[in-house]
């Protein structure tokens, strides 16, 4: 089988000190969307890192479109194609939405404008609020604008560490729509979520990581209809 | 009851000098509060900036009028000032290579970097009174008054006389200026946002690919430009020497702080505040209540309620009862 498009392989490492991933391999297929579950520490977030260089590995690698980025920075990623969006202060707050999402395309010096558009057409309330600063939305609005200022560099790979924390069901729904609707555009997915459940319903692929490893990969159907899975993950 | 005396007595002697005095403590409280916001640390170091520009300024401004060059009825200084801002920005960028760059690659905490930025003062105070001397000088030259008190007796048929200075007058539409190209600057070009996305979120920024080496010089040659245009406006409207540059640092930190650090707009107002406060205080208003009030209710005392001497008991008072009630101060601050 041909090799994903991103793939971090037998990543292991942490910040410092103790390893918190051991061997943990996430991959995502072009236009799919990956998302990785697992209980509180099992180093979810760390793993999302690690793909995108916030931390060093001790082992692994990490490839991109058969290119070992590896030894990238964050921002070297970010011009390789990979846009990311951090679980918290993922907005400049006291600047206007629309300031936010040039900001997001510091690194391009073409003309955005028609990004802008199109991130206006997926997120509709953005452009009603885009004189607006970012810091005075709601919750849900925010992740919207962060999702936003990320897709901002046109990435091919788009990850997200919880976009739906701390966000209503009902905007949890509509994030997961927008989500979809990335990922048709040929967008790769790869997502941290704690809302197992929903996420798993969107997912082509879910890893499920229990202390810095892999416990269960498959697809996200898979996954759900499976009844360890269910018992231990899930709740029932 | 003379109202329109009173008025003339009041525009005279507390708002004029209170509009001029506010326009240089905005600057100078400015340029502190951008670098609070952007490089995280209280500048100590600014008033001296501050005299270190104006020396340079008045050094060519000296040389300029011994060559027969002026600018006519407007102060020689302002074409020198170009010349100051270069010096200094070339001094406050030479120090960050030397000095902040080193604690701000091994993440110190802004403890650190304030303590620091003591040291930078004390050598800098050293400095320009190594230079320029530490006696009083005098600048400025140009038209002395736009306006005089016994021309607008005259005009007016007043018994009260309003003074405008050329250096108050050459303040305030400075000021002004100044402000409107830093509020462009910040607004509207890519440089201006991507240092307040700096200022707003840092870590989001570098994942922008916004580049924090580019942002803290931008950010260094801006405030040099705002403490030398502010050093030469305070020299010009009262005159030059080291100490009392030194110790402009506590009207022009208690503006920012009372704005709300960070803030741009907060320093401005601050500004105001901290100069009027002071200008109000120290006034003695016998002149303008007897205006007001009937003959038989006039006051027999001074009626100031607190001598000049102690001016800088108001910006501290001010200071203390801001960081006591509003601790992020007028406008939304923030503190690291």
């Amino acid at each position: 089988m041909a090799e994903p498009f991103l793939i971090g392989e037998a990543m292991t490492g942490g910040y410092g000190g103790a390893d918190i991933l051991h061997g943990c391999t996430i991959a995502v297929e072009r236009g799919e969307i990956a998302v990785i579950v697992g209980p509180n520490g099992a180093g979810k977030s760390t793993a999302m890192k690690a793909v995108f260089g916030m931390l060093k590995l001790r082992q692994g690698a990490v490839r991109l479109d058969g290119e070992d980025i590896t030894a990238l920075t964050p921002q070297a990623r970010v011009s390789k194609g990979m846009g990311f969006v951090p679980q918290t202060h993922n907005i400049f707050p006291s600047m206007t939405v629309e300031e936010n999402l040039e900001m997001g395309a510091f690194i391009r010096r073409d003309d955005f404008a028609d990004t802008i558009a199109q991130i206006y057409d997926l997120f509709p309330i953005l452009k009603q609020k885009r004189l607006q600063a970012a810091g005075e939305l709601s919750g849900g609005q925010r992740q919207q604008v962060a999702v936003g200022r990320a897709l901002m560099t046109q990435p091919k790979l788009l990850m997200l560490d919880e976009p739906t924390a701390g966000v209503s069901p009902i905007v949890m729904d509509e994030l997961f729509d927008r989500i979809i609707e990335i990922a048709r555009t040929g967008i790769s997915i790869l997502m941290v979520e704690q809302n197992a459940r929903q996420a798993l319903e969107i997912a082509d692929k879910g890893y499920v990581l229990v202390q810095g490893a892999n416990r269960f990969t498959d697809s996200g159907k898979a996954l759900l209809a499976d009844p360890e899975v269910r018992r231990s993950f899930l709740g029932g | 009851m003379d109202i329109l005396n009173a008025l003339v007595a009041f525009l005279n002697f507390v708002f004029v000098p209170g509009l001029t005095y506010g326009a240089q403590l905005a600057l100078g409280a400015l340029g502190v509060t951008l670098i609070y916001g952007i490089l995280r640390f209280s500048n100590f170091a600014h008033g001296d900036t501050m005299a270190f520009g104006t020396m340079v300024t008045i050094l060519v401004t000296w040389a300029f009028q011994a060559a027969g060059i002026t600018a006519g009825v407007l102060p020689t200084a302002l074409l020198a000032l170009p010349f100051g801002i270069a010096a200094t920005a070339a001094l406050v960028l030479g120090t960050d290579r030397v000095v902040y760059r080193f604690y701000r690659r091994a993440k110190a905490v802004p403890t650190i970097l304030v303590i620091v930025s003591m040291g930078v003062m004390f050598v800098m105070n050293g400095l320009v009174r190594l230079i320029i001397g530490v006696e009083e000088q005098n600048f400025a030259d140009g038209g002395r008054f736009l306006i005089s008190a016994g021309d607008f007796k005259k005009m007016t048929g007043l018994a009260e006389g309003l003074a405008i200075k050329g250096s108050q007058a050459v303040t305030v539409i400075t000021a002004l200026v100044t402000v409107a190209l830093l509020f462009w600057f910040l607004q509207k070009t890519r440089t201006g946002k991507s240092m307040r996305a700096f200022a707003d979120n840092e870590d989001l920024a570098l994942l922008s690919g916004i580049n924090p080496d580019r942002v803290v010089q931008v950010t260094w040659v801006i405030a040099a430009a705002l403490a030398t245009i502010a050093g030469v406006l305070y020299g010009l409207d009262k005159s030059f020497k080291p100490f009392t540059y030194f110790q402009l640092l506590l009207p022009i930190f208690a503006a920012a702080i009372v704005g709300g650090l960070g803030n741009p707009i907060g320093a401005i107002a601050g500004g105001f505040v901290i100069a009027f406060s002071e200008v109000m205080v120290t006034y003695a208003w016998k002149k303008v209540v007897t205006y007001l009030l009937p003959e038989s209710l006039a006051p027999d005392s001074l009626l100031q309620l607190m001598g000049t001497d102690y001016k800088f008991a108001v910006s501290f008072a001010l200071l203390i009862v801001v960081l006591i009630f509003m601790p992020t101060g007028l406008f939304k601050g923030k503190s690291y």
